[in-house]
């Protein structure tokens, strides 16, 4: 506990941990679905920034692989019948063979070739939901009876999704901090020297895609749950960009900044689109605002000015 | 151990190395000396198929197996290990986690994190600083270290004596003379002449993509001609 007390940042967690836990308690009902898709979005944001922020490779398909999970777990419990349990098995699958194919192609690139490269991975994966509507329903999408199956109240949903999101950021945080944690950061810092030193860079950085495109399959599949619906929007390019700047506003390579830059950017269109109707030019100066201040995202940022007061103490 | 012969490499169509060859034996500090852009780091890069250059003619042997179209990290599983120009750090990383990645702190057998750390003491007391924080010769005693964590057979430094500090160029030569000692090969790209000449066994100078002399230290300190002509030193 002390130890706790002694940084700052822990007590927050510890904090944001237990005001998560109580929030159904004295929240509204539509107030605790927006909290449950903060969460399912924190883990897709997550699953962004251990690509980008851990590998230096940013990626603009995790809506897809996302997206891909929600129409297979949809599909399969729909059209088939599968127990719930066992469609959102298939989704993860689905969503983890899917990045694995994507990782592949695309991890031979760096830079602006590998952010164009998986935005055209992506946009056929849009392409196909929107045309394959003997299995997709095309632009209707396809709509489950998951929640009823279920028989979850709102609240409930809540506590279920936060759990299922409490497990998955720890092996998150256990993953990036893993040895192999270490030859992602390293292969972010200089891939040659990571290769000059016995590591093969292609393997590891196909391992980081598909080991990123698997959490972004379970958002994908508690997504499903959540929302009952998928049609092509929820796999198109927008859906890329929110998780990489769900990412990025919290702050990129943090992990936890997810959580931050969800609750920010989703809080924000709920509150902002009820004032005005120009919300998105409200929300896209809110990004350029914290682009210009704290380009190091919400947590990067209050880690180095925790860092600058802690400087001093150490020099006394 | 190490075998280049009639190495030809490019930068794009510039023909930077121009037939060099040179050979490197178990327990022997090989140093290939010259000025600045002559083709040092290239001969360095060659070997281990970093691109670029690009090697377009020529063998490249290590214990008999030919290393031309290997990848670098295949290259490196060989038991070579680069000391790049410049440390080259990550600078993300810790002291520690530089050293575990390559090994976990519990091994036993070979370089361990506990022996580089005996070898060079200043990086136990660094252990949490990251790559970015570290002094000059800290850089360079992490980078050597890092190189021994994959047990090497053949080690390829490149300027390790570069802005260092005297007093940290002769511990650096103290550890590259033990290295010999236990059968290491090394191949020791220099502009050092001083440093090279205290601990190289044989010397190869370079000018202009070729190797225009090669010889043993001592013939070389007795050559006062060569040194003037391609190393510029009276």
């Amino acid at each position: 506990m002390s130890k706790l007390l002694t940084s700052p940042l822990r007590a927050f967690a510890a904090l944001a941990v237990l005001g998560l836990a109580l929030l159904p308690l004295v929240l509204p009902t539509y107030y605790v679905s927006v909290a449950t898709q903060i969460l399912i979005f924190s883990v897709l944001a997550m699953s962004v920034d251990v690509l980008a922020g851990f590998t230096g490779r940013t990626p603009l398909c995790h809506g897809a692989i996302f997206g891909t999970s929600t129409y297979v777990v949809l599909y399969t419990a729909s059209v088939y019948g599968l127990p719930l349990p066992a469609a959102m098995l298939l989704g993860v699958i689905a969503a983890t063979l899917l990045a694995s194919v994507f990782g592949l192609l695309a991890v031979r690139t760096s830079g602006v070739y590998f952010l164009l490269l998986t935005l055209a991975l992506g946009l056929i994966v849009w392409g196909v939901c929107l045309r394959w509507t003997e299995v997709t329903g095309g632009e209707n999408g396809e709509r489950g009876q998951l929640r009823a199956a279920l028989g979850m109240s709102p609240r409930q949903l809540y506590s279920g999704v936060a759990v299922v999101v409490a497990l998955v950021t720890f092996v998150m945080w256990r993953f990036v901090r893993s040895p192999f944690g270490l030859t992602m950061r390293g292969i972010r810092d200089g891939e040659s020297r990571m290769a000059s030193l016995g590591y093969n860079v292609s393997l590891h950085l196909t391992i980081a895609f598909t080991a990123s495109g698997f959490f972004a399959g379970i958002a994908g599949a508690l997504y499903a749950v959540f929302n009952d619906f998928v049609s092509p929007s929820t796999v198109q390019l927008s859906q890329s960009v929110s998780g990489l700047l769900m990412a990025i506003v919290g702050g990129i390579g943090t992990l936890f900044g997810a959580f931050v830059g969800s609750f920010l950017i989703i809080a924000l269109e709920q509150a902002v689109s009820k004032v005005t109707e120009r919300w998105l030019m409200v929300l896209g100066l809110t990004f350029i605002a914290i682009m210009i201040f704290a380009p190091e995202g919400v947590i990067g940022k209050a880690r180095l000015l925790m860092a600058g007061r802690a400087e001093p103490k150490t020099k006394a | 151990m190490l075998e280049v012969s009639e190495l030809h490499s490019f930068y794009g169509e510039a023909h930077v190395l121009q037939g060099v060859s040179l050979k490197v034996a178990p327990g022997e500090i090989v140093a290939l000396l010259g000025r600045n852009g002559m083709g040092k780091t290239t001969t360095i890069r060659s070997i281990m198929n970093l691109r670029q250059p690009v090697v377009r003619q020529g063998d490249i042997t290590f214990r008999g197996e030919r290393l031309n179209d290997l990848p670098p990290h295949a290259i490196a599983r060989k038991k070579i290990a680069l000391v790049p120009q410049g440390r080259r750090l990550f600078a993300s990383l810790t002291v520690m986690e530089h050293l575990t990645m390559l090994k976990p702190a519990s091994a036993k057998h070979g370089w361990t994190v506990e022996r580089v750390l005996d070898t060079f003491p200043r990086l136990a007391e660094r252990g949490q600083h990251r790559g970015n924080q570290l002094s000059g010769g800290e850089r360079q005693m992490l980078a050597v270290g890092r190189a021994l964590m994959i047990d090497p057979e053949l080690i390829l430094m490149d300027e390790p004596s570069e802005g260092l500090a005297p007093v940290m160029v002769r511990h650096l030569e103290t550890v590259i003379a033990s290295l010999r000692k236990e059968g290491l090969g090394i191949l020791l790209v220099e502009q050092n002449l001083y440093s090279a000449l205290a601990l190289a066994d044989r010397i190869y100078l370079i000018e202009t993509g070729r190797i225009v002399h090669h010889g043993t230290a001592v013939e070389l300190q007795a050559d006062p001609g060569s040194l003037q002509r391609y190393l510029g030193v009276h």
